[in-house]
This record gives C-alpha cells, structure tokens and sequence, in this order.
C-alpha cells in the first residue's frame, strides 16, 4: 500500500528531500546482504510505497510540495532531478511569493483559506495514484510559519475530507535556544491543533539529532543538511519494507496501518519517537563490529533512561521493582527518572536477525499498568540490511519522552503569553487569547495525562 | 519597523576603518577592494566623499537585510519575519543594526576563532550603526543574519558563547532569530547583520527629545511650520508626548532588568 508524503514548508521540504533519497538509495544498495530475489522483493515494495513509475523508468516520489515562498521548493526539485535516480512530480508543487512570517495565524487564518482548494487537489491527484492507498505522512516544522500553520491547516482538511486514511505527522521540535523568537507559541498553537487531528505525531528534536551529528558522527561544522541525514535515516530504518508477522516470505503490506495499531493505543497518547542504534560515520563504521545482544541492551537502556543515542547512557537508571506501588506523580525535576513506556517497536534488520533477543523489552516493569506487554510490545526482523549497517536495530516508542520537553515550551509560552509579547501579530489574523488559552489548556492535559502513567 | 541609524556612528566608524588601514597596521592581510566603505578603491587618501563610504554602509545594511529572500540558504528568512519576530508590541519596533566584519581578510579559510571575532564585533558598541550600547542595556529580541559559509553549529555555539554576557527581558530568555543565507556579500566569505531590539535606543529619543524641548520651549522656528497649510501647533504636542510615552515604556523594561526570572504559575488539569 502506499503513502503519500506532504512537505510541508522550508523544514519539510528539505527533510522530505532527504528522506525520499535515503529510501531509494538504501534499496539500490549492493550490501543488502541477502539473495537476489528477496532484494527485489525488497525494492518492489520500497518503490510501490513511495514512489510512481513513469516511462522512462525513472520513479517519482509520491510527495506533495507545499512552502509559501519558491526558493526552497525549487532547489528540491532539482535537486532530486539531478540525482538522476529519482525525481519530484512536475506539477506535484505549489508555492507563492510571500512566506507566511513565522506567524502561525499566517498560515493556518490566511493561506490555509486561501490556498485549500489547490492544495486538496494537488494531495487529491497523487492519492488518485495509488493503486491501494494507506495513509499520509505530513513532514513539517513547529517553529516556523508555514509548517506549523498551514500544517495544522492541511491535516484538519485531510481528516474532513479522508477520515477513512491515517496520518501521520512528522513533526521536528526547534533547538531549545532559539531559532525563531515565537517558536514556543507557533508550537503550542501547531501541537493543540494536530492533537484533535492527527492520529501519530513522530517526533524528532532538533537538539537530540544535533548531539548525534556532533558525537556520534563526529561532524565538525555541523549543517541542517547533515542534520537532515540523520532524521532521514532514522526515518528510512522505520519505513523501508519488513516482513509481516503471518509469513516471513511477504513484505508488510500496511506499514503505517501496522505502526499505529502497535504504537497509539489510545488517543489521549499520541507523541512518538525513533531511537536507533548504531549510528555512526563511515569511517567509524568500517572498524566496528556487532552483536544484537550488545545492541539491544544498549536500545533497552536508551529507552529506559530516556536517552537519544548512544553515548553518554545512564545505565544507573532502572525500572521499578514490580510488585511495588506506583510511584504516583511523576516527578519533573528528578534526575534519575525512569522513562515508563506505553506501547514500543522494535525493528531489526540484517544479519542472523532471527537469532535477535528481545526479551529485554517485554519486562512488564517497562510498560504503564493498563496495557499488558504481550500488547505493548512488538518486534519486527528482517533479513535485508540497511544502509550499509550489518546490523541495525530501530525502536519506536510512546512513552514518557516527550514530558520534559513539552513541558519546558508550555511554560516558556506560558511566559511569554502572561506579558502578552507578540500576542497583537496573531490577533492581527483572527488568533485572539482564547485561542491561545485553548491550546494551554489541551497541552497542560496531555502532558499530565502522560505524567501520570 | 523601524531601523534608526545615525550619521555620527557612520562617520565615527569610517574614520576607525581609514586610522586602520593608513597606519598600515593590517599590513597585506586586508584586500583593498573588501572595505565595505570603498566604493572606487582610492585608499590613501583621506575620504573626500565621507557620505559615499557613509552611504556604503547602509547599502550594505540593505543588502544583508534582503540577502535571505534573494538567494538560497538553509535557513530563509525574509522581510516579514523580522517585524513579526522582533517586535514584541507595536509600539516598540526600534531596531539597532550592526553590521560585521566592515573588511575581509585574504585568508579564504576563516578558522573558527575569526569567525566567532565577528560575532562577537556584532556587539560592541563600535560596530552598531547607532549610538548606543546594546551589551549594557536589556535586550527584547535579537535577530542574526548570516551569510556566507556559515553553518547552524557555528551560529549555536557563537549564541551560547555570547548569552551569559548580554541581558534578555525575562518573558524573551532565548529571544534569538536566526537565518542563514548560502552566499556571502561580494569580496568577503561570510558576513554577519545583527538586528536588535533593545532598551538602548532609550537615550537616543531621550536626547532627541532634549534638543526638540530647547527650541520648542523658545517656541523658534515654530512660525515656519504654522504656515503650511493643515499643520497646526497640536501636531507638536502630539510629537512630543508619543516620544515621552515611548521613552517611560523603555523606562519600564529597563526597570526590571536585573529582576530574577520568575516562572509563573501554570493552569493546573483536574484529572
């Protein structure tokens, strides 16, 4: 089944450029490592879901580009064109002169109105496409004006008009020392909207994939592009093609349908993240070797200490002891805190995959008490290795992660709001203080729904 | 909003840039033709034209400005985000630019501790195109437009290098806008336009003020204005106290400049 990618946006546009190449070139890879049917087995299906035949054999990524000004959209388009192994449709973009300001009420009060009609269309079309289609992943920004605003727009539209299709939204939190003076706010106003309308919110922070570029990488002068790497890979390593669970000979049809069913019990619990292990530059990697068993205490222990990569684990955090009463509120301030998990995927790839131990993971100790971890927990194997890593293991949790951030923007906006800076920009477009209180309000909930697991 | 920029810091920075490059201390590092205020590259001599290279400047200042929204970069910015994120309410949409470097040096690759040397000029007084001082005053909000071979983590690190000496309102703690612009100005590999919204303008309207009192009060040169036609003595009045208005609410912010940063309370779910 396939997925139609929307980028949404400045940040989008150049995530989703990345994303489509990380995908194709991983399933072009020679070190696949497995024979030459199943190779193909895997491309076809990395090709069926995000990508369209045209004549000549070069594919096209089933995506929808949307930004408010045109430089960006056209250095994507050609970039993809210049790669030669893929491309953008010709007509698959829409833009304007203008950009939205940074102003969430910009976006989603003036060029969501605006511009809806020829947005649906364009995301109408390449749904027509598909032969089966599973559902929409929405790439966008928090802090600008054009993601975050037109975001939030585009996926209420497409809860009205696909209630039937899922969507999945993409999100990337800004660094936490400013990069847009009112991201906290474009923030707030975009999470409370894709709350009601989205049904998962992956979300990747800006600060985290920074510290991986920086220690894991070793990436010197570190640049959005590599930045964008990263997020593609992880990325890629959660969509590229495994084996559904009936028959280890048929790749999973239904990748996103699948993913949320494990992952989003519970609409109250939306917000999800990617942990991956191992990551490392290409030169660190020719000297490394692994076993899954050191690289699945390593994703057990990331997950359990909150941590976003590999280095710098605490591994004095542990779960509670079972048996013990819960330890009621969780506490924001408390440096050795246990990251309580609602539901977790664990998706690995490459060689002697089946001889991977997940036990670790299903240790009811780790999951919230209203979800047992034969339903909170699964595991994904597949035989085809990723990316030139041997081995690779990905994990894609609901749990506690988010909290502290989350936090910290609620109450930096909380600030902000309480001095009133800025609030006459968003009022200047139909975004009054109720608005804002409303959001406060929905987010406050979600982040003491999630305390209280 | 608005971008005051006054004569004398010009004049004052142009004559700093000629005392440099005629006391031969720059010795052959400086390509002649990089100053930002060489229009014709006639350099020993003492400026004749001071308002051409004056001038210059601004050019330059217009430039960076629109830089973002001319050319490609990893992080666009354009004219509309800088009036929504720097001023915070409307009133107060005074912005104080500097601009940096004001020459290039020959040296292509700019090893990091040059390129943190133009951050860092950013904030001194002697590099801002107004008379004031933005490191002693309170800052609002800050914008960085960067050009050039400049990266996020190069930015990132200069912001947090800088933070700890420079004084931010407490609702606007990480008040930073950034942009990056892939190519640099003409004749330097990157460059740095560092737009500020803070409480150092204060004195600038506090003595413009000053000098509008002393001819007002003697009520001179006044008959001039009350000759033209729908000009009346009220349009004064009305000048003067906007400005007094303006300068108590910078008056205000500066008040709680070394005040602790208090979280306030939160809304509190019942569960």
């Amino acid at each position: 089944m396939s997925i139609v990618t929307v980028q949404l946006g400045q940040c989008g546009n150049q995530i989703g450029f990345e994303v489509f190449d990380a995908l194709l070139s991983d399933s072009h890879s020679s070190q696949g490592l497995c024979c030459k049917r199943e190779n193909e087995a895997y491309q076809a299906s990395c090709k069926e879901r995000f990508f369209s035949e045209e004549e000549n054999g070069v594919p096209i990524a089933r995506a929808v580009l949307v930004d408010m000004e045109p430089k960006v959209i056209n250095q994507t388009l050609s970039k993809a064109a210049q790669s030669g192994r893929w491309k953008y449709g010709q007509h698959a973009c829409f833009c304007q002169k203008q950009g939205s300001g940074n102003n969430w009420a910009y976006g989603y009060s003036v060029h969501g109105p605006r511009h809806e009609e020829s947005i649906m269309d364009l995301i109408r079309k390449e749904v027509e496409k598909c032969d089966s289609f599973s559902g929409f992943f929405i790439i966008m920004s928090m802090a600008g004006g054009t993601g975050s605003g037109i975001g939030a727009f585009v996926t209420q539209n497409l809860q009205d008009q696909y209630s039937n299709s899922l969507k999945m939204n993409q999100i990337i939190w800004p660094y936490g020392t400013g990069e847009v003076i009112v991201q906290n706010y474009n923030s707030i106003l975009t999470l409370s909207h894709l709350y009601r309308s989205s049904d998962a919110l992956l979300v990747h922070e800006n600060d985290a994939v920074h510290k991986i570029c920086a220690k894991l990488m070793n990436i010197k002068q570190i640049s959005f592009s590599d930045i964008n790497q990263v997020l593609a890979h992880q990325l890629g390593s959660v969509f590229q093609p495994t084996y559904s669970a009936e028959s280890s000979f048929h790749y999973r049809r239904n990748p996103l349908g699948d993913l949320m069913e494990h992952l989003v019990p519970h609409p109250e619990f939306k917000m999800l993240s990617i942990r991956n292990v191992p990551h490392m530059s290409e030169n660190s990697l020719a000297y490394s070797t692994f076993t899954w068993a050191g690289l699945l205490k390593h994703l057990r222990q990331m997950l359990i200490s909150n941590a976003k990569m590999e280095e710098g684990i605490d591994w004095h955090v542990r779960p509670p002891l079972s048996g013990l009463p819960s330890l009621g509120k969780m506490s924001l301030n408390k440096d050795l805190h246990f990251n309580t998990s609602i539901a977790n995927l664990v998706i690995l790839r490459g060689k002697d995959v089946q001889s991977a131990d997940v036990e670790g993971f299903k240790d009811p100790a780790l999951y919230t008490s209203w979800l047992e971890p034969v339903n909170a927990f699964n595991v994904w194997k597949t035989q085809r290795a990723f990316s030139k890593y041997e081995k690779s293991a990905v994990l894609v949790s609901n749990s506690q992660f988010l909290v502290k951030p989350l936090d910290m923007i609620v109450g930096k906006a909380w600030n902000m709001f309480a001095s009133k800076a800025y609030i006459h920009q968003y009022t200047k477009f139909g975004i009054e203080e109720e608005d804002f209180l409303d959001s406060f309000t929905s987010l406050e909930q979600v982040v003491a729904s999630y305390c209280n697991l | 909003c608005v971008l005051p920029i006054d004569n004398q810091s010009l004049f004052d920075i142009i004559s700093k840039i000629d005392l440099m490059v005629n006391s031969g201390k720059l010795g052959t590092t400086v390509k002649p033709k990089s100053l930002v205020t060489s229009s014709s590259g006639a350099l020993k001599t003492r400026h004749k034209k001071p308002f051409d290279a004056m001038n210059n400047i601004v050019a330059n200042l217009l430039l960076n400005l629109t830089s973002s929204a001319r050319f490609e970069g990893s992080l666009n910015m354009d004219l509309n985000e800088i009036s929504m994120n720097l001023v915070p309410f409307p009133q107060l949409h005074y912005l104080v630019s500097s601009l940096t470097p004001l020459y290039t040096l020959t040296d292509v690759n700019i090893p990091p501790r040059r390129l943190d040397q133009m951050f860092s000029d950013a904030f001194s007084k002697d590099h801002q195109l107004l008379r004031a001082d933005p490191k002693h005053s309170l800052y609002l909000a800050c914008a960085l437009m960067v050009r050039g071979n400049v990266q996020i983590s190069d930015v990132r690190r200069n912001i947090e290098r800088l933070k700890p000496s420079l004084q931010f309102v407490s609702w606007n703690q990480e008040g930073w806008k950034t942009s990056l612009c892939s190519i640099p100005p003409v004749g330097h590999s990157h460059s740095l336009l560092a737009l500020a919204n803070n409480t150092c303008v204060k004195p600038t309207f506090m003595e413009l003020k000053e000098r509008f009192m002393r001819l007002y009060k003697k009520k001179a040169h006044l008959h001039h204005y009350l000759q033209v036609e729908g000009m009346e003595e009220s349009c004064f009045t009305e000048a003067v106290s906007s400005l007094s208005a303006l300068i108590q609410e910078y008056n205000q912010l500066d008040a709680t400049k070394n005040m602790p940063v208090q979280d306030l309370p939160r809304l509190s779910i019942a569960m």
